[in-house]
C-alpha cells in the first residue's frame, strides 16, 4: 500500500519536525483526530472486502499506533529539551556571595569565660554572681584584709563612700556563698572587677574568674592537680609546664602563685615573658581558717581552697591580643575576629 | 627591694650560681623579680693617678695629663672640668670595654694622642653624674681593676616582698630564709657591744607605750661630720637605691638595709630636756625633714623633747633637729612601735618612707639592742667620737607576745598531702627561728615564732612555712576529682549565654563598655538621675557608675561610625547602678542597631534600620517568655518622642526601646536612625517550660479582611479586638499590609489582617468561618469605628 506508506513517511517528517507540544498537539488532531487522516483511513476500510480488510485494517492501526509512539516521544524530547533549556538560561553565577545576615561575635573576655565555665562546671562548680558595688566587709574585712592592711594599699580600690567600694575581686562573691550555703561547695565567680590604675597593662575596670572549693578531704596537692589540669585544657597543650611559687594573700594560706611556660617561646624567653620564659597567670591557695570562720565554715569538719585569675591575661595569651585597651574600645574589627 | 648578691652572700654563700640563688628565694616565697649585673661588659679599667694636667695647645676645654696606671706613665687627652694633679680616677685603656658596647682605642685629639680615656661614674654607668671625672679614694692602689675596687662584679637581686615578710627587708632577714631554703650556714658578721667610754644619757619617757613598747637611745659625743661616708657603704646604698647624704645619716640607713631596723639619729644639741613618746597635742604641728608642715591628729605618734615634737614617730624626722654640718653630738634611736598602731598613719599624711613600710608591717622588737651596737660601732669607725651606755626604755607588757603553736603531722598530711619526718620539721622551722618543742607521740611539734614573725599565730601559718621551705614542687599533684553530683539545672530560665549566642547569630556582636560613664554622656540619657559617683574616679570622663548600659554603647556606635563601619550592631550585658534608697544593681541587656538594615551586598539596598528593626529583635528575644509582650508608646529624655515605646511582660515593665533623639544623635556624630533598647535582664532569660499540645488533624482555613480605622488607633488595638471576636477557632491574627494614601480617607489607614481557624476536632464549616469574620467586623466597628475596606 503505497499510500499508507507515503503517508506514514509524511505524517512521521511532520511529527520530527514539530518545535513544541502545540504543534504535536496539532499533529496529532490532524492525523489521529476523531477527523484524522489515519481515522478516515479506518473508516474507509469498510469500502474493502472482507478479505483485504483485516489485513489493511491491521497495518493501519499498526501506523496509527506508531504515530503515537512517535508523538509521545517526539514530546518528551521536548519536554526534556524545554527543561535543558530553562536550566541553562536560569544558570546562575554560584560564586556571588548569598543573602545573609552576619554572624556577629561574642567578645573574647565572654567567650573566655565560658570556656573557663564549661571546664569548672565538668568538675561540678556553679557559677555565681555578685554586687559590683560591695560593701567593705565583703571586699576586705571577711577576706582577712582589716582597714589598713598592708594589702589594701595593693588593691587601688576605687570608693564610692566610707564603707562602700567597687569590689576589687569577685572574692565577696564567695564570702556570700559560704555564708548562705551549707558545705560542701563548689562554685566559680566570673565578673567585673576594678582598680585605680590605668596604663598600658592595667584597666580600671578587667574581670577575673574565681573558684572556691569547701569539702571534708582538700588539700594543697588537689589545688595543684586541678589548676595544672585546668591550665593544660584551657591551652590545649597536655605538656605546658606549671610553677607554683609561693606567695602571699591574705584569704588564703598556703598561698601561691601560678606561672605557665610562656605560651609565646614555649619557655625560650621572650618579649611576652621578659625574657624569663615563665607568665604569671593565676594566684590560688588554701582558704584562710580565719576567713572559713568569719564566714560561718566548720573548720573541723572543712577545709577548701580558692583560686582567682585575671580574664584579659588568659584572653590576651590565648588569642595574641597585644593591647589590653582593645578589650574595652569595642572596635568591630576587633570584636568581629571572635566569632 | 634591690639588694647587692655580694653584701647577701658575705651573710650566707650557698654553693649556688646567681640564677640558681634567684630560683631558691623566688621559690622559698621571696619572689626575685630582676637580677641585674652591676657592670655589665665592664673591662680593663684601673685605677689610675694624674701626676700632671698641662692645657691642650689647640683646645681650650681639654687637658693633657700625663697619668700613672700603675704599670707605666701614660698620656691622656681629657675635658672634664676636674681633671687635675693629683686626683685618683678610672682610667679606659686601649682594648677596655664599658658598659654599653664602647671600646677604648688610641686615639688623636686635636692633633695630641690619648692612649686611652679617663672615665667619669655615667660613662661606667655607676651614677648619672657626668660632668667630671669619678673621683676616687686618695688611698685608691693604682693600678687595680676598677670593677675590683669598686666591687662591680656584683649583681643587684630585686625581690617584691610580700607584706607579710617585713623580717625579709634587710640582708639578715633574706639571708637567714635564703640558709635554710638552700640548707646553707650563715656567716653573719661579728657584731660586739661597743662598751661606753662617756657616761651622758638623755632621759627618755614614754606616754604611749602601747604603741611604742621599747626605746633605745645612746648619746655620741664629738663625732666629725665632714668625714665622707666610706666608698663601700656608698656603693651599697646606691645599690639599694639609697644616696648618700652624709656619714650620720648613711650609717643609719646602712644598718637598717643591714639588719632591718629603722634608726634616727637626732643633732643632741638640738634637743631640749629630754625625750618624750607622746601623742601629738591638738592642732600640734611640725615641720618634717621633706621640708613640708603638716598638722597633726591627736592619734599621732610623736618624738618629742620636753618643748617640741621632734619626728614623726617611725615615720619621719623633723627638720631642725636633724644632722646637719654643724652637728658636734649625737643622739642614736632605735624604737619598735607597734605595727597595728602603725598602719595607715603614714598613708594618712601622704607619706610612705622605708621606715614606715617597715614598721607598719613589723619590725623585729629584739632587734633595736644589735642595731644601736652596729650603728654605734660604725659611728667610732667612720666619723669618730665618744659614746655613752644605751638607755633602754621597755614596756614588756606591750610587747608582742609569742604563743606556742601546736602543728600536727596529721594536719600536715590533711591540708599538704604529704608526710614529712619529724627531723625535717624540726630542721626546717629551727632554721626559721622557731623554738621548736617535738612532742612525745611524735606526730606534733610545739612551734613559738621568734621575735621578728608577726605572721605565725595558728596553725595555718605554721603549715605555709613547711611548704614554702619544704618547696612546693615537692608537694605532690593530686588528681581531679569531680563532684557527686552537678546539680539540678532550671529549665525555666533560657541560660544568659543561649542569649547571647541568638543574638550573635542576629548579627549582634557583643560589646564590654566601662561601668563608670562621664557624667555628660550619662546626661544626656537620664538627666532625671544623679548616679552614683565614685569618690575617687580615674579622670573625669569615668567618673559616674552608669544607671543605664544605653550611654556605654552609644560610645561604642560613635567609636565604630568614626572609623567608617557603615553598619552597627552592638550589644551588651552588666549591671546598671540605680542609686535611692537601696542601691538597685540589677543585670540589664543594652541593644543597639545603626546603619543599613543588611550587610552590604548587590542582593540588599541601602535601607538604614529603624523602629520595627529594633523592635523586631526583641519580639524575637522575648518569644520564649511564656508571657504577653507589649509595647506602648512612651517618651524619654534622649529618644524620639514618637517613637520611643516602653516594653511590658504582662504588666510589668521590663525595658524601654527607641529611636535615639535627632538631636542626642547629633551631639554625638551617629545616624539620625540609631536605634536603642534596654531590657532587664531577668526577663530576657525567662521561658515557659513546654507544655506539649496536641496538633490538629484538621485542615486550616485562611480569610483576609482589610479595615479602615483611625490613623491614631494603635494596630494592637485592632488585632486585639479581632482575637477577642473571633471565637476560640481562631489559630492565629495578624496584620500584613498597612496602607495610607489613594483611597483611604486623609486621617485613615487601612489594615490588613490575616486570621487563619482551625478547629482540634474536627473540619470548620464555611459557615462558621464566615461568622467569626462577622463578628470580627461587627466588633471592630463598634469598639474601634472600624469600617470593612472593599
Amino acid at each position: 500500500m503505497q499510500a499508507l506508506d507515503d503517508l506514514k513517511a509524511e505524517a512521521i517528517a511532520a511529527i520530527e519536525s514539530a518545535e513544541d507540544s502545540a504543534a504535536l498537539e496539532k499533529l496529532r488532531v490532524e492525523w489521529l483526530g476523531k477527523k484524522g487522516r489515519v481515522t478516515d483511513l479506518l473508516k474507509s476500510l469498510g469500502q474493502l472486502n472482507a478479505v483485504e480488510r483485516p489485513k489493511v485494517g491491521a497495518e493501519i492501526n499498526a501506523v496509527k499506533q506508531l504515530l503515537n509512539e512517535q508523538i509521545s516521544e517526539r514530546k518528551e524530547t521536548l519536554q526534556q529539551a524545554a527543561i535543558a533549556a530553562q536550566l541553562s538560561a536560569e544558570a546562575l553565577d554560584v560564586t556571588l556571595p548569598g543573602r545573609r545576615e552576619d554572624l556577629g561575635a561574642l567578645h573574647p573576655i565572654t567567650r573566655t569565660i565560658d570556656r573557663m565555665a564549661e571546664y569548672f562546671a565538668g568538675l561540678g562548680f556553679e557559677v555565681v554572681e555578685g554586687p559590683e558595688i560591695e560593701d567593705d566587709y565583703h571586699n576586705f574585712e571577711a577576706l582577712n584584709i582589716p582597714a589598713h592592711h598592708p594589702a589594701r594599699a595593693m588593691h587601688d580600690t576605687f570608693y564610692i563612700d566610707d564603707t562602700h567600694v567597687l569590689r576589687t575581686h569577685t572574692s565577696g562573691v564567695q564570702v556570700r556563698t559560704m555564708e548562705t550555703r551549707e558545705p560542701p561547695l563548689r562554685v566559680i565567680c566570673p565578673g567585673r572587677v576594678y582598680r585605680c590604675d590605668s596604663d598600658l597593662t592595667h584597666s580600671p575596670m578587667f574581670h577575673q574568674v574565681e573558684g572556691l572549693l569547701i569539702d571534708e578531704d582538700v588539700s594543697f596537692g588537689q589545688l595543684k592537680g586541678i589548676i595544672q589540669d585546668f591550665l593544660h585544657a584551657f591551652f590545649e597543650q597536655d605538656a605546658l609546664a606549671v610553677r607554683f611559687r609561693p606567695s602571699y594573700f591574705p584569704f588564703t594560706e598556703p598561698s601561691a602563685e601560678v606561672d605557665i611556660q610562656c605560651v609565646k617561646c614555649a619557655g625560650e624567653g621572650c618579649r611576652i615573658c621578659s625574657g624569663t620564659g615563665w607568665l604569671e597567670v593565676m594566684g590560688c591557695g588554701m582558704v584562710h581558717p580565719r576567713v572559713l570562720e568569719m564566714s560561718g565554715v566548720d573548720t573541723e569538719r572543712f577545709q577548701g581552697f580558692a583560686f582567682g585569675m585575671g580574664v584579659e591575661r588568659l584572653a590576651m595569651l590565648r588569642y595574641g591580643i597585644g593591647d589590653l585597651r582593645l578589650n574595652f574600645e569595642n572596635d568591630l574589627r576587633f570584636l568581629a575576629q571572635f566569632r | 627591694m634591690i639588694l647587692s648578691e655580694n653584701w647577701l652572700r658575705e651573710w650566707v654563700n650557698p654553693d649556688l650560681d646567681a640564677e640558681a640563688l634567684a630560683h631558691t628565694l623566688t621559690m622559698a616565697g621571696l619572689e626575685v623579680d630582676a637580677v641585674t649585673p652591676l657592670a655589665d661588659g665592664l673591662s680593663g679599667v684601673v685605677v689610675a693617678e694624674i701626676v700632671s694636667a698641662e692645657p691642650h695647645p689647640d683646645a681650650d676645654k681639654l687637658r693633657v695629663c700625663s697619668v700613672n696606671t700603675g704599670t707605666e706613665t701614660v698620656q691622656i687627652v681629657c675635658g672634664a672640668p676636674n681633671a687635675a694633679a693629683g686626683l685618683k680616677a678610672p682610667l679606659a685603656q686601649p682594648g677596655a670595654k664599658l658598659p654599653g658596647g664602647i671600646k677604648i682605642k688610641k686615639a688623636k685629639l686635636r692633633g695630641i694622642e690619648s692612649q686611652g680615656m679617663l672615665c667619669s661614674g655615667a660613662e661606667l654607668n655607676l651614677s648619672e653624674d657626668h660632668d667630671g671625672l669619678l673621683a676616687l679614694a686618695a688611698d685608691a692602689p693604682v693600678g687595680t681593676p676598677i670593677e675590683d675596687y669598686l666591687d662591680l662584679n656584683d649583681r643587684l637581686i630585686e625581690i617584691g616582698l610580700t607584706p607579710n615578710r617585713a623580717d625579709c627587708l634587710s640582708i639578715a632577714g633574706v639571708a637567714r630564709d635564703l640558709a635554710v631554703a638552700a640548707g646553707a650556714e650563715m656567716s653573719a658578721p661579728v657584731l660586739e657591744a661597743v662598751l661606753a667610754t662617756i657616761d651622758q644619757t638623755l632621759p627618755i619617757e614614754i606616754t604611749a607605750p602601747a604603741d611604742c613598747p621599747r626605746y633605745l637611745g645612746r648619746v655620741i659625743r664629738d663625732v666629725d661630720v665632714s668625714r665622707p661616708t666610706p666608698l663601700y657603704m656608698v656603693e651599697r646604698l646606691r645599690r639599694a637605691g639609697i644616696r648618700s647624704i652624709d656619714a650620720v645619716v648613711d650609717i643609719t640607713n646602712y644598718v637598717m638595709l643591714e639588719l632591718g631596723q629603722p634608726l634616727h639619729a637626732f643633732d643632741l644639741d638640738a634637743l631640749e630636756g629630754g625625750i618624750r613618746v607622746r601623742k601629738a597635742q591638738p592642732e600640734e604641728r611640725i615641720t618634717l625633714l621633706d621640708g613640708e608642715e603638716r598638722t597633726l591628729t591627736s592619734d599621732t605618734l610623736v618624738i618629742a623633747d620636753h618643748q617640741k615634737a621632734l619626728a614623726m614617730a617611725g615615720i619621719m624626722g623633723g627638720e631642725g633637729s636633724g644632722i646637719s654640718a654643724e652637728t658636734r653630738h649625737l643622739f642614736l634611736e632605735a624604737a619598735f612601735f607597734a605595727p597595728d598602731l602603725m598602719a595607715g598613719r603614714a598613708r594618712h599624711y601622704g607619706l610612705h618612707t622605708d621606715a614606715s613600710h617597715r614598721y607598719e608591717r613589723g619590725v623585729d622588737p629584739e632587734l633595736a639592742y644589735q642595731a644601736v651596737e652596729r650603728a654605734t660601732q660604725l659611728f667610732l669607725e667612720c666619723v669618730g667620737g665618744e659614746a655613752g651606755p644605751v638607755t633602754d626604755v621597755t614596756s614588756s607588757t606591750d610587747l608582742p607576745q609569742r604563743e606556742p603553736v601546736t602543728l600536727k603531722a596529721a594536719s600536715i598530711r590533711r591540708m599538704l598531702g604529704i608526710d614529712l619526718a619529724s627531723d625535717e620539721v624540726t630542721r626546717i622551722f629551727t632554721g626559721l627561728g622557731f623554738a621548736v618543742e617535738a612532742n612525745a607521740d611524735g606526730e606534733s611539734w610545739l612551734c613559738t615564732a621568734p621575735s621578728w614573725r608577726f605572721d605565725m599565730g595558728r596553725e595555718a601559718d605554721l603549715l605555709e612555712e613547711i611548704a614554702r621551705i619544704h618547696g612546693y614542687d615537692n608537694i605532690p599533684v593530686e588528681p581531679v576529682r569531680g563532684a557527686a553530683s552537678a546539680g539540678a539545672v532550671a529549665e525555666s530560665v533560657t541560660p544568659q549565654s543561649v542569649i547571647k549566642q541568638r543574638l550573635v547569630a542576629r548579627g549582634f556582636n557583643e560589646a564590654i563598655t566601662f561601668s563608670f560613664v562621664s557624667p555628660e554622656l550619662q546626661q544626656l540619657i537620664d538627666p532625671e538621675i544623679e548616679p552614683v559617683a565614685l569618690k575617687n574616679p580615674i579622670s573625669s570622663d569615668l567618673a559616674v557608675m552608669r544607671t543605664s548600659l544605653i550611654p556605654g554603647l552609644l560610645g561604642a556606635a560613635a567609636h565604630n561610625i568614626n572609623r567608617q563601619q557603615t553598619r552597627v550592631r552592638l550589644f551588651e550585658t552588666g549591671l546598671r547602678f540605680m542609686p535611692g534608697e537601696s542601691l538597685a544593681q540589677t543585670p540589664m541587656l543594652g541593644l543597639l542597631l545603626c546603619g543599613r538594615r543588611m550587610p552590604e551586598s548587590w542582593s540588599s539596598n541601602a535601607e538604614s534600620v529603624e523602629f520595627y528593626d529594633m523592635k523586631g529583635e526583641i519580639e524575637a528575644l522575648l518569644q520564649a517568655a511564656d508571657q504577653t509582650l507589649t509595647f506602648h508608646a512612651a517618651v524619654r529624655p534622649g529618644l524620639h518622642d514618637g517613637q520611643t515605646a516602653e516594653i511590658l511582660l504582662e504588666d510589668e515593665v521590663v525595658g524601654v526601646m527607641g529611636r535615639l533623639h535627632p538631636s542626642t544623635a547629633k551631639t554625638l556624630n551617629l545616624p539620625e536612625q540609631t536605634l536603642v533598647a534596654e531590657l532587664e535582664l531577668a526577663s530576657v532569660v525567662r521561658r515557659a517550660l513546654p507544655d506539649y499540645e496536641e496538633i490538629s488533624k484538621f485542615p486550616e482555613v485562611r480569610r483576609d479582611i482589610a479595615v479602615i480605622v483611625n490613623r491614631e488607633t494603635p494596630s494592637a488595638a485592632v488585632l486585639d479586638g479581632a482575637r477577642a471576636a473571633a471565637g476560640s477557632s481562631l489559630a492565629s491574627a495578624r496584620i500584613f499590609d498597612v496602607y495610607e494614601g489613594d483611597g483611604v480617607a486623609e486621617n485613615a489607614k487601612s489594615l490588613a489582617i490575616g486570621l487563619t481557624f482551625r478547629d482540634q476536632s474536627r473540619t470548620l464549616t464555611d459557615e462558621e468561618i464566615n461568622e467569626s469574620l462577622s463578628q470580627v467586623i461587627e466588633s471592630l466597628g463598634e469598639k474601634l469605628g472600624a469600617t470593612l475596606r472593599h
